[in-house]
């Protein structure tokens, strides 16, 4: 059987399949309401204890941004309205406490799951997840309990809530396989944060498996045996002795220096789009973050946000970082892009549009306010500030003129700011790809977007699905654009970095090498994989291979060449 | 009985952390606090409640204290509402 991949691993052990049992309330009269008041109160007071001991838990294995959906179960326990709604109910109606805990737990669950606010339909699900284990506890249904597992087991369910996740025992839940979600939902999330491995989305396991079953599954490509034979559980076992060692080896990076073999040392950094993914640049030991996204700043809301609210995410970020270098991307907003709160017309060709710093130019206010906030948060760290979708030399001065102004207000007001923040600009357009000696002059580092390279460079929608296949990392054109951007901004004496999805792809890392690029910036959990590829080569044999391969006609000449020439 | 109008002034309006912050005040006094919105009573001393208002910024909201130190819990709420909720 076949899910989606949401968590990467190898896991092979015993189902444990979390009860699912029908809850089945039916509505029944009751002689003595004041019974079963009772009842709730305890039930709530167990349901109490239970979630602090998931807190306790959360706090431990997940961090406080986690630990913190349980504060929020306490407060719904504790909530005087929506239970005096209940009493009321059992009261006035003579109605069994069950039918009426359902009855108003579902009132609200509909109306916060129809709410147009993010934040307020996530509370539904907390709503859900707490009356549901106090529910159980009336019932005497017993909740099956993660935390106190005697040996290693598979979870199979149809899926798993904030609560079941954080009393998840790593040591014990070696895996875990679940009917709903996809790769963004709220279990694939955790299982990559607690690194177990787990597939998501198998419509049909739960009649395919009962407890203590065996069950063997890749939680990278999804694939789901259950009572495999002998040979797939071999298999199975093989692989994943050799996963286990490359984690390992991997994990033993954390801390060495990101040099080749021939002493040439690169910076491996990490791309991020909140203040919250810095845990894991941290944990997979960046050395820096070369793309910072502050386009989720303005997205998901009803306006734009403050300079302050700005500031404090800029200055979290930099002070996570501890002093090594961000980059930070003004606001890439339009193309498929939009904010709800701006009116923004349609267009018939987006990406060629009106956004980015095209945009930011055109609406001035929007861009002093956030040049304000980053350098109000430059005195707290190592500020680099780049701008997205330059295609001309003027609209680079433009801007640079803007963060002078912005400069000139903040020493006007006496407030501090860093004098050493770096200005670069992204080269995501073939018009500044070509040009590049010319903008290397008024710069102080390029980041090569190739995301955007590709699609410009090949004229290929990225979004279009009819011609994906037209749209190829190994296309020849790009890697001459590339090794003409890196060798023009050596000449003029600034660094080059990239920070689009070739930075991080296994294959081209010895490549870009080779073209001398100083900083790869990619999705923080393959950071360490990059470290291992570049200590395994040698800069000087990169280069001859790099040159060979800006001379070959077709991107399927310059994939066989490196599959066959490197490593 | 004591109450007080306040225009609620601050970004996200009574969600998230605002709307805990003003339920946990509230419960710390015996009065029985509420607030009104567009005619409609909500219980201060409850979260689901208080997110159940939807209220945001520029929205005018009454709260009104029954029994024990009412004035003291009005206040202390409205000055809540007043500071923006520290934002």
């Amino acid at each position: 059987m076949k899910g989606i991949g949401a968590s990467p691993g190898i896991a092979i052990g015993r189902v444990l399949i979390k009860n699912e049992q029908k809850v089945e309330i039916v509505k029944k009269a009751i002689d003595n309401p004041q019974d079963e008041i009772k009842k709730l109160t305890e039930a709530r007071e167990i349901a109490k204890q239970q979630v602090k001991k998931l807190h306790q838990l959360a706090l431990k294995n997940m961090g406080e941004e986690e630990a913190n959906i349980f504060e929020a179960h306490m407060m719904i326990i504790d909530d005087p309205e929506f239970f005096s709604q209940v009493e009321d109910k059992v009261s006035s109606d003579n109605v069994n406490v069950d039918w009426a805990l359902k009855q108003v737990s579902d009132f609200f669950i509909d109306m916060f799951a129809n709410m147009d606010n993010e934040y307020m339909r996530e509370r539904a699900a907390d709503i859900k997840d707490i009356t549901g284990r106090i529910m159980k506890i009336l019932l005497g249904i017993e909740i099956t309990d993660f935390t106190n597992l005697e040996e290693e087991v598979i979870i199979v369910a149809r899926d798993l809530t904030p609560s079941d996740t954080a009393s998840m025992d790593k040591n014990k839940v070696i895996g875990f396989v679940t009917e709903i979600g996809g790769r963004t939902s709220h279990s694939a999330i955790m299982a990559r944060t607690l690194e177990i491995p787990a597939v998501v989305g198998l419509d049909g396991i739960l009649s395919q498996v009962k407890n203590g079953d065996s069950i063997v599954f890749d939680g990278d490509k999804g694939e789901v045996h259950v009572n495999p034979s002998q040979d797939i559980v071999d298999e199975a076992k093989a692989t994943k002795e050799e996963y286990d060692k490359f984690q390992k080896m991997l994990r033993e990076l954390v801390g060495k220096p990101s040099v080749s073999k021939d002493g040439v040392r690169v910076e491996l950094a990490g791309n991020i789009g909140t203040p919250n993914d810095l845990e894991g640049v941290i944990r997979n030991d960046a050395e820096g973050i070369g793309l910072y996204r502050t386009e989720f700043l303005y997205m998901d809301r009803e306006k734009l946000p403050t300079e302050d609210e700005q500031f404090e995410a800029y200055k979290a970020v930099l002070e996570g970082l501890n002093g090594k270098p961000v980059v930070i991307r003004t606001l890439d907003i339009g193309g498929d892009k939009k904010l709800s709160y701006m009116e923004m017309p349609e267009e018939m060709n987006p990406f060629l549009g009106y956004r980015a710093i095209r945009l930011c130019l055109d609406k001035v206010g929007i861009f002093k306010t956030q040049l304000r906030a980053l350098f109000r948060a430059s005195v707290h760290g190592n500020l680099r500030i780049m701008f997205p979708m330059i295609s001309s030399i003027e609209e680079l001065r433009k801007a640079k003129a803007i963060v002078e102004e912005v400069k000139d207000e903040l020493r006007k007001e006496g407030i501090k700011y860093s004098d050493s923040v770096q200005i670069g600009m992204m080269i995501e357009i073939p018009a500044t790809a070509i040009l590049s000696d010319m903008f290397a002059k008024e710069v102080d580092f390029f980041s090569i977007g190739t995301n955007d390279l590709i699609q410009y460079t090949t004229a290929v929608d990225r979004m279009n699905q009819k011609i994906s296949h037209l749209y190829n990392q190994f296309h020849p054109a790009l890697l001459r654009l590339i090794k003409m951007t890196i060798e023009n901004g050596h000449k003029e004496g600034i660094w080059v970095g990239m920070c689009g999805e070739v930075a991080g792809d296994p294959k081209l890392i010895p490549i870009l090498l080779g073209f001398g690029l100083d900083e790869f910036s990619m999705s923080p959990i393959s950071i360490l994989k990059a470290r291992h590829i570049i200590k395994n080569i040698s800069k000087e044999e990169m280069k001859e291979h790099a040159q060979k391969v800006v001379m070959l006609p077709t991107a399927e000449d310059v994939k066989k060449y490196i599959d066959e020439n490197i490593k | 009985m004591f109450k007080l109008d306040a225009v609620l002034k601050n970004e996200t309006g009574l969600h998230a952390r605002p709307a805990s912050m003003f339920t946990k005040e509230a419960s710390k006094y015996e009065a029985d606090v509420k607030v009104i919105k567009e005619g409609k009573e909500y219980n201060a001393k409850s979260i689901m409640g208080i997110l159940s208002m939807g209220a945001m910024k520029g929205d005018v909201i009454t709260i009104v204290a029954d029994g024990k130190n009412e004035k003291e819990a009005v206040e202390a709420l409205k000055k809540l509402v007043d500071d923006n909720f520290g934002e």
